[in-house]
């Protein structure tokens, strides 16, 4: 069983450095290439909700991605320490933000074959995972 | 630079061309882009998505908002798309209902011409 850990500062710039190390991962742990872009796009929009609720209430803490190789399975967990934006003012951008975060949760449900998230006071935590052929330990 | 905008005339309509990954860090400036046009009367647009290697859903956010800019003025926004890995986004959120989405950008203009 293998894990990398990626932390990294709430910017979105590094959305795109977690999707890179995610999916370099998942295909080191054998999930089909077919799969590959659901796991892009899926750590995407996980990565992206934490950055911005972090952007929101704490931007000083850093976002953290696990990735961990289990037999049979890839396992992306993301946890972001920001509280869950529901109606709060000051969202930037109103309707679209709004808007957005609802697409994507619906993306992540559509694309990871299992997905849990969990809401507590102190913030969120995403579980995804998908099939692997188990790949290299 | 991670995501390339250009946009010209055809026809009396405004095609869009993105190249690169529309993500949160780059949707807003494509979110400018559109607002910039609708701002000095391009109220027909097609975007063109034929060089876009990835698309998340801030980025159907900036679409969606696009849309909904050019219809306050009776206006109208298409796609072109043909990559089966763009177009699962749009259909996992069911997008595909609310998009014109076309093959080609003669396509897209032909499609809005014969509404008008």
């Amino acid at each position: 069983m293998a894990t990398v850990e990626v932390s990294f500062t709430p910017l979105p710039a590094h959305v795109r450095t977690a999707r890179l190390v995610a999916t370099a991962v998942a295909r080191r742990s054998g999930v089909a290439e077919s799969l590959l872009d659901e796991v892009r796009l899926a750590v995407g929009e996980a990565c992206s909700r934490a950055v911005e609720a972090h952007r929101l209430y704490c931007p000083g803490e850093p976002v953290r991605i696990a990735l961990t190789e289990r037999p049979g399975r890839f396992e992306v967990e993301v946890t972001d320490t920001g509280v869950a934006p529901d109606d709060r003012p000051g969202t930037r951008d109103g309707a679209d933000s709004r808007q957005l975060q609802g697409f994507g949760l619906a993306v992540i449900a559509g694309l990871a074959d299992r997905v849990q998230v969990s809401e507590t006071a102190g913030g969120t935590r995403i579980m995804m995972s998908w099939p692997s052929s188990g790949g290299s330990s | 630079m991670d995501l390339k905008l250009d946009h010209h005339t055809r026809d009396g309509i405004e095609i869009v061309d993105v190249e690169g990954e529309i993500d949160v860090y780059t949707a807003p400036r494509l979110r400018e882009l559109l607002i910039e046009l609708v701002n000095n009367e391009y109220y027909q647009l097609v975007v063109n998505m034929e060089k876009v290697e990835f698309l998340d859903s801030t980025g159907l956010g900036v679409l969606v908002g696009g849309l909904k800019r050019v219809r306050a003025h009776d206006g109208s926004l298409d796609l072109v798309c043909t990559q089966e890995r763009i177009l699962k986004i749009f259909r996992i959120t069911g997008l595909t209902k609310v998009f014109g989405i076309h093959d080609s950008v003669d396509e897209a203009i032909k499609a809005r011409k014969s509404e008008k």
